[in-house]
């Protein structure tokens, strides 16, 4: 009896496969253009002047791009490649260290037995749930009466404690991280810090992949906390460049301008995205999370 | 939740009492009284004599003490102009009519941007040297004043002096009375200097004690800028003068509007074209010396007139400085007329038409001002001759500001050199109207004497809220409540009716 | 458990030290002044008249629940918007990442995968830009609407109550939901494929599949995803602030807390800042509590795993 259900099981399923791969093709194109078309809009708007922008939107480029993309440029309060390069730095080092040291922690809590731990992991599941913007004012003073303003220790540092991060990397390690491999290594002979340097990042990969881009995008794109430590023109993140651009007088805000200075804050990301989306796809296609 | 809340409120009133006059603290309203306003002939003037004493009198904060500077400035804070502002306007008016200002060695070479700016290179010079620079933070979400605020509190004991700061009308009385300030006769500037300012310039800049605190080299009298085919097509006539009889009061302007409607044109573009000119001619200022949020009966007028235009269609419905609101300065634009002032005539409006055809410029129903930008000494300075020659050359120096309003068509702050070029005075961009006369006869009639430290907050947050209202999506009375509940939060220290 | 594996707490106290350090001094540190400002009046007027601090107990409080701030409105506000968004997000999601994840529909996904997440690396803030101008009195979808239906009057989306809300939700989803189907491709890729392939051998369909294997195994995430979304909901400013002015256009109907909370912070008033952070704080804490309680108390695996740590 078991044969005829087979047969008849493979053949609807194969139309079936096929109906369905037709339905999921047109519905992730839909989205695709979506998901798209902000980035549409942003272009066409990049190419008008502000005076073409102010007349309404228009769905045919203008010829405005290398003026607007000049005056971006030649700005000198503006020092849109400065911006670039800081924020650069900024969201390099916070996506690196917030996902060490999450994955560090998480890997704390998930692997040893110890009298705090879950304490500990209470505790920061507790935290992640505060929002940030609830210790900014206490942060800002702080951070003023450390003399860390226009420094990017107060940007950085912090990262290192990432309840969300660390979140992540625990849920993940519960998903995917056997203790059998901890306890090999320990046969093997090595070390706990090189074990975890050595032997359990590169299982991580993937969760790691995941955690940087958001971080290091979350971090690009922080307006709030840094425009209120840095003020030195030459350390300004690019949000707060094009906060500036947007926030002239209405009647010298030049829309052309700040259209470009977003398009030339999306590159770095997009390109750092593309890169790191590739890693993504390959770590979990290498199965180093089945070991 | 409920128990909490009434628990709460029981220990609200008590609380709530000790908290309103610690707020109140300090608060000594020793008023100025209505301000003589020097050429004012403006029937709104008497109207705010009548209201001397009393709770309705304008908030007059009495000015604070200035601060003992503690620390010197250095070396390098010598060597170094420091000037706080929150756009281009004043950096291309200093490097162009500042003839001390090193146009070679800071790498000017005349040209500008598409925005009209000019290039310079990174670092700007004096020719004694002194380099300028510039602390340039946006206005908007009050950014600038939040970081002017914490610089100037640290500049008594900083050793980097900020030399010299920049402020609007619409807060200037905060800055005015307060602490920071160096007042421009301790600067140097003598009467004689000032003395062919507009007095409204210098109304709004005048301490509680009668001191001059801040110059500028502009005035911002008001007109009403109308399209010519509009004006031929439903008036018969697009000369200003018979424009002018024709909308010469609110009533008229009215009539005027039923008529646009009727041939399908709309009066004004949006909510808030008409504001200033009715907010810019209160009777009473908007916070009273005890620190009573009131509402001018001329508010009421715009919110009246402006409901009946939405609800009659006699407007697009856009909001000042939206896209809509530029396009209906177009040439596809359906709209009569907008209340632009100096500055913006032939920057925006110019900008918004891209024709020089389009448009004529009149009087209008109500004389008023719109804008304007002052210049503030900081207390502590250690340029200070720079800083007075700065003021000197730009805002009193007769020949210069001539040549600036040439150049720029920038109205400036001098009667003798406006009245001179006013003689024959053509605008490009107004089709050869002499526009400059009709600001000549406009400025002189500017009646600045209720401006208060708090004007800024509560025009934003009137005109958000009466919004909500002219779109019909809530009655008057919940409007005027979310117009106070905004206040309450801008402005803690403030008193609304509850 | 055996004596032996004491030897190794001490690492698990090493490896957190880092974390612990960095959070006491700027989040803890911080958290603990913001909270004791809420307890007095403390403000600037015109940027150089100090007032306070005094210590004024629960007043600014009482102030928050009296009549004067709606603040539950704010909260109301806050939910709702998050929640239009969030119902689309995860549905999509799901169904998205269980389409990457299934073997046997053999799609070709990577270019999929990468365009769904780009909206996200565009600033919250530039997101409410250019819908502003999509959806304005003159922008492309009312030009669309009049051309279709001939109407000469625009629609006025920024005057609505629920069109407001409605676009509002629609930059979070589109922000968002490329974020989310990658988390969850991530943990539906962590599961073992040899419980896949032992349920297609004993006939069960895809649906089965995702409901009875893909599902509960990556709990865990769902939870995860739903927690950060609740908490980054809860935060929402960027968008309301630019859509709808500063919070306050139509009857302040899309102010958020946040935006609320911001206004505060411009005005300099510690005090009621300090207050309005408090009640976020519990509000955001007791809400994932909740959730965290309610999706994790059926889950017995996890006493069984514990037995296992060393």
């Amino acid at each position: 009896m078991a044969a005829p259900i087979d047969a008849v099981g493979a053949k609807s399923s194969s139309t079936n496969i096929l109906i369905r791969r037709i339905i999921s093709y047109t519905v992730l194109t839909i989205f695709a253009f979506l998901a798209l078309f902000p980035f549409f809009l942003l272009i066409i708007q990049m190419t008008r002047s502000s005076v073409e922008i102010n007349q309404g939107f228009k769905p045919i480029p203008g010829g405005s791009f290398w003026e607007n993309f000049k005056t971006v440029m030649n700005n000198n309060n503006w020092r849109m490649l400065k911006a670039l390069r800081n924020s650069l730095i900024v969201s390099g080092l916070t996506a690196f260290l917030s996902t060490y040291f999450s994955a560090l922690t998480a890997y704390a809590i998930h692997v040893y037995d110890f009298k705090l731990r879950k304490f500990l992991f209470t505790f920061i599941l507790m935290i992640m749930m505060v929002p940030a913007q609830v210790s900014a004012l206490g942060f800002v003073r702080l951070v003023t009466d450390m003399g860390l303003t226009n420094s990017y220790i107060p940007l950085v540092i912090p990262s290192i404690a990432a309840p969300a991060t660390f979140f992540f990397m625990k849920q993940y390690m519960e998903s995917s991280l056997p203790l059998d491999i901890v306890e090999a290594a320990r046969i093997d002979g090595s070390g706990e810090f090189r074990t975890f340097n050595s032997l359990i990042l590169p299982i991580l990969k993937p969760a790691i992949a995941v955690q940087a881009i958001f971080t290091f995008v979350s971090s690009w794109n922080n307006f709030f906390i840094p425009a209120l430590i840095l003020d030195d023109p030459d350390k300004k993140t690019l949000p707060i460049v094009i906060q500036i651009i947007r926030s002239q007088d209405l009647a010298s805000l030049d829309l052309g301008a700040v259209y470009v200075a977003i398009g030339i804050s999306i590159v770095p990301v997009a390109v750092v995205y593309l890169i790191l989306s590739k890693f993504i796809i390959r770590g979990i296609a290498l199965g180093a999370v089945k070991g | 939740m409920a128990q909490l809340k009434k628990i709460l409120a029981g220990t609200f009133a008590v609380v709530m009492t000790a908290a309103v006059f610690a707020g109140c603290g300090g608060s000594d309203s020793s008023s100025k009284g209505a301000a003589a306003s020097g050429g004012s002939t403006d029937t709104s003037t008497a109207d705010g004599g009548d209201n001397k004493g009393g709770s309705s009198a304008a908030l007059k904060e009495k000015k604070a003490d200035r601060i003992t500077q503690t620390a010197e400035g250095s070396a390098d804070s010598k060597k170094k102009l420091r000037i706080c502002t929150w756009n281009e306007e004043f950096k291309n008016r200093l490097r162009a009519y500042y003839d001390q200002y090193d146009k070679e060695k800071s790498g000017m070479t005349g040209e500008t941007d598409k925005d009209g700016n000019f290039i310079v290179g990174e670092k700007e010079y004096l020719k004694d040297g002194t380099e300028i620079e510039w602390l340039t933070t946006p206005n908007k979400d009050n950014a600038y004043q939040n970081k002017l605020d914490t610089d100037l509190a640290a500049q008594a004991g900083s050793d980097m002096k900020i030399d010299m700061f920049l402020i609007e009308a619409d807060y200037a009385l905060k800055y005015v009375n307060g602490p920071y300030v160096m007042p421009v006769k301790e600067v140097g500037l003598t009467d004689d200097d000032l003395k062919d300012q507009y007095q409204y310039t210098k109304d709004i800049v005048t301490d509680s004690n009668g001191d001059l605190e801040a110059v500028s080299w502009q005035a911002t009298p008001g007109l009403f800028a109308y399209r010519r085919d509009i004006a031929k097509d439903v008036l018969g006539t697009d000369e200003p003068d018979k424009v002018q009889e024709a909308i010469s009061d609110w009533t008229k302007f009215n009539e005027v509007a039923a008529k646009m409607k009727e041939k399908g044109y709309f009066m004004l573009s949006g909510y808030d074209d008409s504001y200033r000119t009715f907010s810019n001619n209160v009777s009473k200022a908007w916070v009273d010396s005890d620190y009573n949020v009131q509402i001018d009966d001329n508010i009421w007028k715009w919110v009246d007139q402006t409901k009946e235009y939405t609800d009659k269609g006699y407007n697009n419905k856009t909001g000042l400085w939206s896209e809509e609101w530029g396009k209906d300065q177009s040439k596809e634009g359906k709209v009569f007329g907008f209340f632009y002032s100096t500055w913006g005539i032939n920057f925006t409006l110019a900008g918004n038409a891209k024709s020089n055809d389009l448009f004529y410029v009149c009087p209008g129903p109500q004389a008023y001002y719109w804008g304007g930008t002052w210049m503030c000494a900081a207390d502590g300075t250690d340029n200070v001759e720079t800083v007075k020659d700065i003021m000197k050359k730009l805002t009193c120096d007769a020949a210069n500001m001539k040549k600036l309003t040439q150049e720029t068509q920038d109205y400036t702050n001098n009667q003798t050199a406006m009245k001179e070029l006013s003689n024959g005075f053509k605008s490009e961009f107004l089709g050869g109207q002499n526009h400059i006369a009709m600001f000549v006869d406009a400025a002189p009639k500017i009646d600045a004497s209720n401006a208060g430290p708090y004007d800024q907050g509560c025009n934003e947050e009137f005109q958000t809220a009466f919004h909500d209202y002219f779109s019909g999506k809530v009655d008057k009375d919940t409007a005027t409540a979310n117009f106070y509940k905004a206040i309450k939060v801008k402005y803690p220290n403030l008193k609304t009716p509850s | 458990m055996r004596r032996k594996s004491i030897s190794y707490a001490k690492w698990g106290y090493i490896f957190v030290i880092p974390f612990f350090a960095v959070f006491i001094v700027f989040n803890l540190i911080p958290l603990i002044s913001t909270f004791k400002n809420s307890f007095y009046e403390n403000y600037l007027i015109n940027g150089y008249q100090q007032v306070g601090p005094t210590w004024v107990g629960l007043s600014n409080y009482s102030e928050l629940f009296s009549e004067n701030v709606t603040l539950g409105k704010y909260f109301g506000n806050t939910f709702i918007i998050w929640l239009l968004g969030f119902i689309p997000q995860i549905f999509f999601s799901l169904l998205f990442a269980s389409w990457f994840t299934d073997l046997r529909m053999k799609l070709k996904t990577g270019a999929y995968k990468i365009i769904f997440y780009l909206p996200n690396v565009i600033m919250a803030a530039a997101m409410g830009m250019l819908f502003f101008t999509l959806f304005s009195q003159s922008g492309p979808i009312n030009s669309i609407y009049k051309s279709i239906t001939g109407s000469t009057e625009p629609i006025y989306f920024f005057e609505g109550v629920w069109t407001q809300r409605g676009i509002i939700a629609l930059i979070n989803f589109l922000m968002w939901f490329g974020n989310t189907t990658i988390m969850l491709m991530a943990a539906i890729n962590g599961i073992d494929p040899s419980l896949y392939e032992s349920a297609q051998i004993d006939g069960a369909n895809p649906t089965q599949t995702f409901w009875k294997i893909t599902i509960p195994l990556i709990k865990p995430i769902l939870l995860y995803v739903l927690i950060t979304s609740l908490i980054g909901g809860l935060q929402m400013f960027d968008v309301p602030q630019i859509v709808a002015n500063g919070g306050s256009a139509v009857d302040s109907t899309s102010m958020t807390v946040v935006v609320y909370l911001n206004k505060h912070l411009f005005s300099k008033n510690y005090g009621m800042a300090g207050a309005l952070s408090v009640i976020l704080f519990v509000v955001a804490a007791a809400l994932s509590l909740l959730i965290f309680f309610l999706t994790t108390d059926r889950d017995k695996t996890k006493k069984k795993k514990k037995g296992g740590r060393k």
